[in-house]
């Protein structure tokens, strides 16, 4: 993509490798630690499913034995599959009742017994990935069958808090024009330290996320993808305490994006930032082999800061998500970087600068699917003028090649869109992609006009602040409040106690596969994730 | 037509014209279908006391739903005398009027420990009047030199709210609620309230910190009903939540004020 703000290459450099600089430590401290949640997504993956009597999963009752007895500073596996084996129970589901009754004690085998458990969890973890391996690739059958939508993709939104009516409503905003189904969870479920089970139909705000209710909603989308000849995507929240589960049963049950920011849950749902940080590594080493396209939440910044003064926070976080992402094997093609037009329309010139802010993302990140998400803020209940926002906030987007729309609803913020909000809202998204779909061929901002040096503005504050987390680390200027405002203190927060230093000898049959040089399993390459979304950019180039 | 009394105006006085959108769920495909279905609307906009009506839009939405624009006269009048508005009982300060004002009378620092409550993770409202940034141009309670703001965030439990308002010797706790869903909002206000007053209740209990809430979905004259003090409803500002909890918490004579010495009615 030729450039159009004339940014200086070794500014952007500086800016990455600050970024890398300053998250390196958080790296180190995340491959040195566990969390409860990354234990319990292992045994996920190893294909323990169900809950106990009270609802409480197999999977929380078996690691809390596990710790109990034997700690998790080895990783549940090692004492788990012992146990297994030693105790003669057939399955996992039949060691964690026990466990749970406190029938079983479990150790840290050594030598042949290690070498025998560490086979049989290598085995057992072997099965998911290959179900993750082949959901891949028939993620691509799909699309190859029916075709992949042109860019922008329509992000919609569902939320009633029932699945059977989340269905009907996403199959209908598919056949609406949708390319992406967002169903929103329950608003509780972040801080809930478990996933429920099972189809649920009840929920606060949104629906819980369960391997159940993902695989109606995949199937349902599958029958409307082949109904419509398009691939409708499918995404959900890998965030708050189980992150690496949600992670884990979006990979087996075919999710196609998730969101998954590096700091969301520490800033806005008050998670301890290191239980933050381990869980999304392994998250996005899930994400990024499962073929999954993430979402980073910076839009959210701006919902509580200005979008004016913050823009720079926003690069800077997206900056950051990069690196993580990147470091935990994500290719460019599953970082949907996330961003807002949120600037205050009273404001002068405000276009001009969501033009400029859009643009310096997209520049900065060329071959990110950027998520881009409309006006809530300064949606003030004049549901006409908000309407109008609303077109112009499509208008950016597609001037500044944003790759994925989450569409605005004029009603923002007065109640959950009426059937007629969301219908308006994709007749305005695409009036605009028919009418100035093209516009940014011709869209060159004046060389050192005003959206060019608002840009390179921005993006010189971005380069300070990276000094300044440099200087005081990561973690403190988390808890200074330099992200959204909210300060967050590094041992505050939800979950800390759910946070493990690994000892020597640390297994975790998951991270092993994650982390092999060459990934094996049949028809899958790195490559894999670079078509899926590379098609699409082709698909509507220019 | 007295002073008082007045109808919609579309362009002319007393027209008595408005515009409404609404859905049904009848099928706009076919010749037959589009007619019943404006028929449908027209039939709703009279019933709705709009005569005449006109359908200016009909759209077929899915196979199943119709959304529809009608413009309409409506006859009824309306009595401006009937209105009822709840005033505001507080002036409206200054951050530097609500700083004089605790340090004058209070001479200490306004405590105010703040949160979402229940499983509501929207902090949007409670970080617009608590977090310095403010909204709508003023800057919210933390800036106030004042004020002492203890922001708990999201999905705070009650009992821990209480506890945490007793630590920090709270003069004020505000409380907001976005997600009403089944009447979240009611159903948590309420618990906090009475919450409070068994902790206020208990031997060793401290008074009751005065109790706010706040939410776009609640109705501000519904605060002895939910148990609390005051009720902040969609729009409001944090000058507004700082002016009030200065009326109330720093009672006395305005600093400012230099007439009516004694005189405390105002507060």
């Amino acid at each position: 993509m030729q450039t159009r703000l004339n940014l200086d290459p070794a500014l952007v450099r500086e800016a990455r490798e600050l970024a890398a600089k300053a998250g390196q430590p958080i790296v180190e401290m995340a491959k040195t630690h566990t969390t409860v949640s990354v234990e319990r997504a292992v045994l996920r993956l190893a294909g323990l499913q169900g809950a106990d009597a009270d609802g409480m999963p197999w999977v929380n009752r078996l690691v809390d034995a596990v710790r109990e007895s034997a700690g998790l500073e080895h990783g549940v596996a090692l004492p788990a599959w012992d146990a297994l084996r030693s105790g003669g129970y057939p399955d996992l589901v039949t060691l964690a009742e026990a466990a749970a009754l406190g029938r079983v004690s479990f150790r840290i085998p050594a030598g042949d017994d290690a070498r025998a458990a560490r086979a049989a969890a290598d085995a057992a973890l072997a099965v998911g990935f290959g179900r993750i391996d082949a959901n891949r690739a028939d993620r691509q059958r799909m699309i190859d069958q029916t075709s992949e939508p042109r860019k922008p993709w329509i992000y919609l939104i569902v939320a009633t808090g029932d699945i059977y009516e989340d269905i009907p409503q996403a199959q209908a905003a598919a056949r609406e024009g949708a390319d992406v189904i967002a169903v929103i969870r329950s608003t509780g479920q972040s801080l809930l330290d478990y996933v429920p089970e099972g189809a649920t139909r009840e929920g606060f705000a949104g629906t819980y996320a369960t391997q159940e209710n993902f695989r109606l909603m995949r199937a349902a989308l599958d029958e409307t993808s082949r109904e419509l000849g398009r691939y409708v995507r499918l995404t959900n929240y890998a965030s708050g305490l189980c992150m690496p589960e949600i992670a884990s049963l979006a990979g087996l049950q075919r999710l196609d994006m998730m969101l998954n920011d590096c700091m969301y849950g520490i800033i806005f749902r008050d998670i301890n930032p290191r239980r933050t940080f381990i869980d999304q590594r392994f998250s996005r080493q899930i994400h990024a082999r499962a073929g999954i396209i993430i979402n980073t939440g910076e839009d959210n910044y701006l919902t509580t800061a200005d979008a004016v003064d913050a823009a720079h926070t926003v690069v800077v976080s997206q900056l950051m998500n990069e690196f993580f992402g990147k470091e935990a094997g994500l290719a460019d093609s599953q970082l949907g970087l996330g961003h807002a037009f949120e600037i205050n329309p009273a404001v002068p010139d405000s276009f001009l600068l969501e033009l400029a802010h859009a643009q310096l993302v997209r520049e900065l990140f060329p071959d990110a699917p950027l998520k881009y998400m409309p006006p809530t803020k300064h949606m003030t209940g004049n549901v006409f003028a908000g309407y109008l926002l609303d077109a112009f906030f499509n208008l950016c987007g597609v001037m500044t090649d944003q790759s994925i729309l989450l569409i605005g609803m004029m009603t923002e913020g007065i109640h959950t869109p009426f059937l007629s909000d969301r219908d308006l809202a994709l007749e305005n998204v695409r009036y605009v992609r028919d009418a100035a779909g093209r516009l940014g061929d011709s869209f060159v901002p004046a060389p050192g006009g005003f959206i060019e040096q608002r840009a390179k503005h921005v993006l010189n504050e971005s380069i300070g602040l990276l000094h300044r987390i440099n200087d005081e680390g990561l973690l403190n200027a988390i808890a200074e409040g330099t992200f959204g405002i909210t300060r967050r203190p590094a041992d505050g927060g939800r979950g800390l106690d759910g946070v493990i230093k690994r000892a020597d000898g640390y297994f975790n049959p998951a991270s092993e596969i994650l982390e092999r040089p060459e990934r094996a399993g049949p028809g899958d390459s790195g490559s894999i994730a670079a078509s899926e979304v590379g098609a699409a950019k082709i698909g509507a180039s220019r | 037509m007295s002073g008082n009394i007045v109808r919609p105006y579309g362009d002319t006085t007393g027209d008595g014209r408005i515009q409404v959108s609404f859905t049904l769920p009848v099928p706009f495909g076919t010749p037959t279908e589009k007619a019943r279905a404006e028929g449908a609307a027209m039939q709703l906009a009279t019933k709705m006391g709009l005569d005449p009506a006109m359908v200016v839009h009909a759209k077929g939405m899915g196979p199943d739903y119709t959304f529809f624009i009608v413009y309409g006269r409506v006859s009824h009048l309306v009595d401006l005398s009937e209105v009822e508005v709840t005033e505001r009982e507080f002036p409206l300060l200054s951050s530097a009027e609500v700083n004089l004002r605790i340090r004058s009378n209070l001479g200490r620092k306004l405590v105010v420990v703040g949160a979402c409550i229940g499983t509501d993770a929207h902090t949007v409202g409670i970080d617009a009047i608590l977090n310095v940034k403010g909204h709508s141009g003023e800057k919210g309670l933390e800036y106030y030199r004042e004020i002492r703001v203890v922001n708990l965030g999201s999905q705070v439990a009650v009992p821990d709210l209480v506890a945490r308002a007793d630590e920090e010797g709270a003069d004020a706790v505000l409380v907001s609620q976005v997600v009403t869903q089944r009447d979240a909002h009611i159903t948590n206000a309420r618990e906090m309230s009475a919450a409070f007053d068994a902790a206020a209740s208990e031997p060793e209990g401290s008074a009751r910190p005065l109790l706010v809430v706040g939410g776009p979905r609640f109705d501000p004259s519904m605060a002895a009903d939910l148990g609390v003090d005051k009720i902040f409803g969609k729009g409001t500002t944090p000058g507004e939540v700082a002016s009030y909890l200065a009326a109330v918490l720093a009672p006395g004579r305005d600093p400012l004020d230099e007439v009516a010495p004694g005189d405390e009615a105002a507060a």
